[in-house]
């Protein structure tokens, strides 16, 4: 009796990211041009050595996997496909042994599929230099036995040797209406009930990051079950700000009254925001601003100081501090009475 | 004898005063039969353990209040050892990935592996799965954030990892989407002191509500500072009146005393005593950004609107030099040397 219900219970925890991983290479939404050369590719079934690059949850790791499985069956996958990731231990020896015995190894010409392995690279941004340079090395000497697929969100992170050896493929941010028909399409099969602008908003606040926009309707379904969502609870799950927290600092800045200020930037701290998605979205609010709040040069120069404070702030600075100072500056930037001098 | 910080230390979701529908939420969480990655994030002392220990306590009862902590040691590929602390419990552990610096990667992943294939011990858990807590993790290195990406993912089934952390910021994305986003928010003024009431109420001590009030505000919303300054009040003095003081730390009183002398008198000499008094500071492991965002806050308090908006510029402007810098003081007294000369030449103006 236990057993049973504790089985069906981790069926039920897979999370939809897994379950709804494409298994085809036609099952890859958006990413039309890659999916079309890449077709063309596996049926040449001469893989060059490939490097696919782009944000997060955009297909990548899914891609090479359905191409994998396309090419030698689900069976042989594991004998012939080796998948190492940056929680495996890559640093130079690794290379130089285990990935280079894997490589070298010449497999039997009568299984199904192209006579060569594929080892899959993911999350290869995260390798040490030393360690990448020593992968170069093993390209050239096994490319009759095994093709190499690496996997990065940065590209500048890899070495040029090995970008100039591979064939390179983009992975873009999922456009709106693919990621909207995919999340459509996985509302139907787990019967779940979603209108169309939650959807939307979902798709939104996603930023064309499917694996997120999936994982957040998975938790809204958990959590509402049948229920309605509201827009407001999507936001809160993307760690989106609310509107009015933005609105208010905004506010702040246009009363020019110090204390004001001081006191909206605390309050909005401790409510827990984080800054780097304040400035994110203060940025789309000031520059899509239609009202005519703000001058276009007004709008060029904030956005200016948006930049700088990112800076500081991947630095390591002091949110609130830095966050203060921003709207102090925006403050100053929209009275009318100073003109500002940048440096 | 324990704390009262301990003592009141509500141990269910039922007992939590304050954010009622984010308890409501995390209930449901824990009884929908698909718990997710966590990821918990808000001010420093708006409750953010408290409410994890909460829904760990929801998931699995009453077992996950027996803890043991052990050291633990990791051996890296260069065969150096490192130990760290592991606080657990048949049903979790939890883990501060900070105190062992740059090795955290590997700490983070011996833990996840070691727990991955060890059966969970107690054969009528509630979850099939153990919970990792990982405190603290805003501080994990891009390496340790970039090895969980797929482990979050391959271990779906036996782990559930919650982490806890004051800002998002330094999370890298693939972690964020990956996880149930909890935003705590710092409890208001009204908040923390129906907390300080209840505690006074129950251990029987007359103290007016003023002084509750001024007890709250002045821990800016952190309601661990708040109830430690409230013990330490009642500690030291017998009767509390209405007017009576609230104690801040020593090291505030020290950088208020510092703000106050520089709009007093700017000369060489008196940046030469603040200098000691920096030193002192940090010294006492006071972290320099700290001070410099204390003195900040503290030389608003006498200055006018105009120089607040000046000293703001300067300030995130030392901020960034401390960070980037090598050695702290140099950057502390240049800020001081801007602020004294911001001073001068506005009274010249006047
Ligand atoms: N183009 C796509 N078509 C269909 N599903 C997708 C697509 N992109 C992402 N997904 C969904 O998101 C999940 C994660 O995708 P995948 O692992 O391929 O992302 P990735 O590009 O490798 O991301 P990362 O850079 O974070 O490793 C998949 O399991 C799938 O559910
Ligand atoms: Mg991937």
């Amino acid at each position: 009796m236990k057993k049973s219900t504790v089985s069906k219970d981790s069926e039920d925890s897979q999370p939809w990211t897994e379950k709804y991983r494409p298994k085809s290479l036609e099952d890859v939404s958006a990413q039309e041009e890659t999916v079309a050369v890449l077709r063309k590719t596996v049926l040449s079934q001469n893989l060059p050595h490939m490097l696919f690059y782009g944000p997060p949850g955009t297909g990548k790791t899914s891609t090479i996997l359905a191409i994998a499985r396309e090419l030698y069956g689900v069976e042989n996958m594991r004998l012939r496909v080796k998948e190492l990731n940056a929680s495996d231990d890559r640093g130079i020896d690794v290379i130089r042994v285990k990935v280079k015995k894997f490589a070298r190894t010449v497999i039997s010409k009568n299984t199904r599929g192209p006579p060569y392995k594929i080892i899959i690279l993911d999350e290869a941004d995260s390798m040490t230099y030393d360690a990448q340079a020593a992968l170069r090395r093993l390209m050239e000497d096994s490319s009759n036995t095994t093709r190499f697929c690496l996997i990065c969100n940065y590209v500048t992170r890899i070495i040029e040797p090995i970008v100039s050896r591979c064939a390179q493929f983009r992975f873009k941010p999922l456009d709106t209406s693919s990621s909207k028909s995919r999340l459509e399409m996985i509302c139907a099969k787990e019967g779940m009930i979603c209108d169309s602008q939650t959807l939307d908003e979902l798709v939104r606040v996603s930023n064309g990051d499917l694996r997120t926009a999936i994982t957040y309707l998975q938790t809204a379904n958990t959590l509402f079950k049948n229920e309605m969502i509201t827009l407001e609870f999507v936001r809160e799950l993307a760690g989106f700000i609310q509107p009015d927290a933005i609105e208010q600092l905004i506010q702040s800045a246009e009363s020019h009254s110090f204390n004001k200020i001081e006191n909206t930037v605390s309050q909005f701290f401790l409510s827990g925001y984080s800054a780097v998605q304040l400035l994110f979205q203060i940025q789309d609010q000031i520059i899509y601003d239609n009202t005519g709040r703000f001058t276009e040069i007004q709008k060029a120069k904030i956005a200016m100081y948006i930049g700088e404070i990112d800076k500081y702030l991947s630095e390591g600075c002091d949110e609130h501090l830095q966050v203060l100072n921003l709207i102090v500056t925006i403050s100053k930037n929209i009275s009318n009475y100073e003109t500002m001098d940048f440096d | 004898m324990c704390l009262l910080v301990d003592k009141y230390r509500p141990t269910s979701l039922d007992q939590l005063t304050y954010h009622h529908d984010l308890s409501h939420l995390l209930k449901i969480t824990a009884h929908s039969g698909s718990f997710p990655h966590m990821l918990m994030y808000g001010p420093s002392g708006a409750g953010k353990k408290t409410r994890i220990f909460c829904v760990l306590k929801e998931l699995f009862g009453e077992g996950v209040e027996k803890i043991k902590i052990d050291q633990r040691t990791f051996v890296t590929s260069s065969n150096r050892k490192l130990d760290a602390n592991i606080a657990s419990s048949i049903y979790h552990l939890e883990v501060t990935p900070s105190d062992v610096g740059n090795y955290d990667r590997i700490v983070i992943q011996e833990l996840i592996k070691d727990v991955a294939q060890t059966q969970q011990v107690d054969l009528n858990a509630k979850q099939r799965f153990k919970v990792i807590i990982i405190n603290e993790a805003d501080a994990l290195g891009r390496d340790a954030q970039a090895a969980l990406r797929r482990t979050m993912e391959k271990y779906a089934k036996n782990i559930r990892i919650i982490f806890c952390c004051n800002v998002t910021s330094r999370i890298i994305a693939p972690i964020r989407s990956r996880c149930l986003l909890v935003r705590v928010a710092a409890p208001t003024i009204e908040e923390s002191t129906q907390v300080l009431r209840q505690i006074a109420t129950n251990e029987k001590i007359k103290i007016s509500d003023d002084v509750l009030i001024r007890i709250a505000g002045k821990s800016e919303g952190n309601l661990r500072n708040a109830i430690l300054t409230f013990e330490t009040m009642i500690m030291q003095q017998a009767n509390i009146s209405k007017t009576s003081e609230v104690p801040s730390p020593d090291w505030k009183d020290h950088i208020e005393n510092i703000a106050k002398s520089i709009i007093k008198t700017q000369s060489s000499a008196n940046i030469m005593e603040i200098r000691l008094v920096f030193y002192e500071l940090i010294n006492h492991c006071i972290p320099a950004p700290i001070i410099l965002k204390t003195l900040t806050f503290a030389l608003f308090k006498h200055v006018h609107d105009d120089i607040k908006m000046q000293i703001t510029a300067q300030a995130s402007f030392y901020d960034h030099r401390l960070r980037t810098g090598q050695k702290v003081i140099i950057h502390l007294e240049a800020f001081v040397i801007k602020v004294m000369h911001l001073i001068l030449s506005n009274n010249q103006k006047s």
